[in-house]
């Protein structure tokens, strides 16, 4: 798989499996999980410093920004103002260009706000900013989202957190067909199968964070989701048989008493 | 004149010395400049400009950094 590399915006990735960095115990949970899970690209929440406790510490001493692709998101914003405004913040306080622009439609499913997600793409796009748009599984909407200049789409699988896997498949399917940039299926993962499932439909890499972050022992799973990913991706390149109705015979009939 | 200005850092009152800047409150907060991002009155300030601008009463200052995060 190492000549497999995924390409956004002239940046090469040697790992299709992405994660967050949220929910976990703690920052030593946090690092070795991401260790174990082969991911070299992380995203990473914009928020106040605290500034009444300053022991506390500091995710980036426990991730590398050498070693890691910090992909910073607009997490928990439901308009255009605040999206570009915390994509902003996080260009200030990062290395990059690099967002994964997040516009909220409502608290109870976290869909995607497709109209406003456009509209703070577009600000954001004219500003030098590489957008990495967490969409709906709507063709439509990713095909504008590619004209306006994004370089990737990352539409949802299942809601964020909920772990319901592929929920519209078919949808995800016609959506990788109709756009010429990678796709990053992004949210909704809950277990392996789930990721494997999403790199055999041609997905160019999957990000996940509650699946991880959230199972019974997440190194394990972080594991787990690494060698899911791999084996996606390697059936998906392999090119699976035709599904048939009937049964085809593997052992031959000639020889046969 | 008062030898003191009063701001809101991060939504918090705070008493700063007349003629400090932003890398001062930065120093004396303890946060390393490298990591953060500040918004002055909602204006995000290059990190070049930490040492050039002075706090005056009443200004709102928002010091950000990265969290934990994943979607959401």
């Amino acid at each position: 798989m190492a000549d497999d590399r995924l390409i956004i915006a002239g940046r090469e990735f040697k790992s299709r499996l992405w994660v967050g960095t949220g929910k976990y115990k703690d920052f030593v949970e946090t690092q070795k999980a991401i260790e174990v899970s082969g991911a070299d690209v992380v995203t990473v929440a914009v928020r106040r410093v605290n500034i009444t406790d300053r022991s506390k510490d500091n995710l980036l001493d426990y991730i590398d920004p050498k070693k890691y692709t910090i992909l910073p998101n607009t997490a928990g914003c439901y308009t255009v103002e605040d999206a570009v405004r915390y994509s902003r913040l996080a260009r200030a306080a990062g290395v990059s260009d690099l967002i994964k622009l997040e516009v909220l439609g409502d608290e109870k499913t976290l869909f995607p706000d497709t109209a406003g997600l456009i509209e703070a793409a577009k600000i954001l796009i004219k500003e030098g900013f590489i957008v990495l748009p967490y969409t709906n599984d709507d063709p439509i909407v990713a095909k504008k989202l590619v004209d306006i200049g994004c370089p990737a789409v990352m539409p949802l699988a299942a809601p964020i957190g909920s772990g319901l896997g592929i929920r519209n498949p078919y949808n995800l399917k016609i959506l990788m067909e109709s756009v010429s940039v990678p796709v990053i299926v992004d949210a909704g993962v809950g277990t392996a199968s789930d990721a494997a499932l999403a790199m055999e439909y041609g997905a160019d890499a999957v990000l996940m964070n509650t699946a991880i972050a959230g199972a019974q022992d997440p190194l394990a799973m972080a594991e787990a989701m690494k060698y899911a990913v791999w084996a996606g991706r390697l059936a998906y390149k392999a090119g699976r048989i035709p599904r048939k109705l009937y049964a085809t015979a593997s052992s031959p009939i000639e020889g046969m008493l | 004149m008062d030898e003191t200005v009063r701001i809101h850092v991060n939504g918090d009152a705070k008493a700063c010395r007349r003629g400090a800047t932003v890398a001062d409150l930065l120093q004396d907060l303890d946060i390393k400049t490298e990591r953060v991002a500040v918004e002055l009155n909602l204006e995000i300030l290059d990190r070049a400009m930490f040492a050039h601008r002075a706090l005056n009463d009443g200004d709102r200052v928002e010091i950000m950094s990265f969290i934990g995060g994943g979607s959401c």
